[in-house]
């Protein structure tokens, strides 16, 4: 057996904070299965079921907006505490990033 | 590839995002097991087609499935998987991929990979495939071509790992392991990272069928598995946010039994070359069943009134001590086509269950079995099955 750590050729997964600018990648689909009249998150053999405040933030996950963009936004419209907001997005993108189901750049794209 | 399918309904089940079960009662699957063939260039001795394979001319045309893929959307599948035997055997795949992609369907495709080309790839990508699963039976060529029954199947395997990624499609690497190759288990972790597979999945084989047929062969001893359970668990550990390893461990050194496809008839259905609908890839195994077609009826119909379907569902159909068990609703009385291969019916409790009257004789025989050194396999074929020679 052998315990050395194979070199990880894998860029790790992205560290999500406020100024990260979340994309999905192109085998992770935001779906709404019209069957069951919800929101699914269609991923290599698994079907996840995110909760309507994920759906609110993945319907604003679009590979321009940074992660603060889309709190204020959702603060806004939910008239509700952006940094809560932002606590909840961040653990989140973070989950959904860990299992390589979303990409992030650190910086907006040029325009 | 079938003979790669982990036996449990892991991949079908309805996940939210902090991993918790949701049941959806009998309702339409979300995943679908699309056996185009079971013709195949390998000749894995564990393959869990059934061991009466289906010829090439009793396979389901390109208009046929077409119609089907089109049902499968209407009526709420979400997801695709094409699988075999091997299913870049079909001429016609991309089409299929691509009409899936049409009409919504989230597409794998399952495969030994020895079939592909670079082209084969890119115009499935292109088509709008959304993930590739490729088998592996080794970490290195001698074993692993020799599992296979197939010369240099491992290096292009290989080829076609990289070309996955090259094309930016998601790699998910299937292990089946058994006493023969679980050695190289180490090697194929770190295999899998320097593929840069998304996710590996580390599959004991399941004992019906073929693998039934060569259980003496590839039965695990229990030193072996426990060791190989701290390895997965370790990788899993330092392979955090790199890659997902899941998991099947062979249920006959389980004390509880798996909960098989999440249950009969409950959350997953496989369509056979032929157009049959089954609960489960291996479910022909169960003589005495007949399934219905997609040539007679609407997959909606079959789902909601096929006998075969009906048979095993919920748990008025269970004998003791699965009827007043407090885990019936867990594991759903365990495998039914292991309850067959096992017992001679397929209703009995699964002997991997401790409180199965079987259970310790089976456990007794498998360790016997594991401690034997008769390692030759009977290569799966068309024709009842091929033995090694040296």
């Amino acid at each position: 057996m052998q315990a050395e750590t194979p070199p990880a050729v894998r860029a790790p997964r992205p560290r999500i904070t406020a100024q990260s600018v979340p994309r999905l990648p192109r085998h992770v689909k935001l779906h709404h299965d019209k069957t069951r009249d919800r929101w699914v998150i269609l991923v290599p053999e698994r079907v996840l079921l995110p909760d309507d405040t994920a759906v609110a933030v993945l319907q604003r996950v679009d590979g321009a907006r940074r992660v603060c963009d889309i709190v204020d936004d959702l603060a806004r419209v939910y008239n509700a505490d952006p940094a809560l907001i932002l606590k909840d997005s961040i653990a989140l993108l973070q989950d959904l990033a860990d299992k390589a189901f979303l990409l992030a750049a650190t910086e907006p794209p040029d325009a | 590839m079938p003979e790669d399918r982990p036996h449990d309904g892991d991949d079908f089940q309805l996940v939210t995002r902090t991993g918790d079960l949701e049941r959806t009662q009998y309702g339409i699957p979300l995943a679908v097991l699309a056996e185009l063939t079971h013709r195949c260039p390998l000749q894995c001795p564990y393959c869990s087609n059934p061991l009466e394979l289906e010829a090439a001319s009793g396979e389901l045309t390109t208009a046929e499935w077409l119609h089907v893929i089109d049902e499968l959307a209407e009526i709420g599948v979400l997801q695709i998987h094409f699988s075999g035997g091997e299913p870049t055997v079909r001429k016609d795949l991309v089409a299929l991929v691509a009409r899936a992609t049409e009409v919504g369907l989230y597409s794998n495709l399952i495969t030994s990979a020895v079939m592909l080309t670079r082209d084969k790839l890119a115009a499935l990508a292109d088509a709008g495939l959304n993930h590739v699963q490729i088998s592996f039976q080794g970490a290195e060529p001698v074993v692993a071509d020799r599992v296979g029954g197939f010369r240099n199947g491992h290096a292009k395997k290989l080829a076609a790992a990289r070309w996955t990624r090259e094309l930016d499609l998601p790699l998910t690497i299937n292990a089946v392991m058994h006493r023969q190759n679980l050695h190289q288990l180490p090697d194929i972790i770190d295999m899998a990272v320097a593929l840069d597979a998304d996710r590996l999945e580390v599959a004991n084989v399941q004992y019906y069928g073929w693998a039934l047929k060569n259980r003496q062969a590839l039965m695990p001893t229990v030193a072996q598995l426990e060791q190989t359970t701290r390895l997965v668990t370790a990788a899993q550990q330092r392979l955090n946010a790199v890659l997902v390893i899941d998991y099947v461990i062979p249920d006959y050194y389980a004390s509880r039994p798996k909960q098989c496809m999440g249950g009969w008839g409950r959350q997953f259905f496989n369509i056979s070359p032929a157009g049959k609908v089954l609960p489960c890839h291996a479910a022909e195994t169960i003589t005495g069943l007949s399934f219905e077609s997609v040539r007679d009826h609407s997959l909606d119909w079959i789902w909601n009134h096929s006998a075969a379907f009906n048979r095993y569902r919920g748990t008025d159909w269970m004998p003791e001590p699965c009827l007043s068990c407090a885990h019936k609703e867990e594991d759903f009385g365990g495998c039914r086509c292991q309850a067959f291969a096992l017992t001679g019916d397929a209703g009995n409790t699964d002997p991997a269950c401790a409180l199965s009257p079987m259970h310790g004789r089976i456990f007794a025989l498998a360790e016997t079995e594991s401690g034997a050194d008769r390692n030759a396999f009977l290569y799966r074929n068309f024709s009842g099955g091929l033995p090694e020679t040296d």
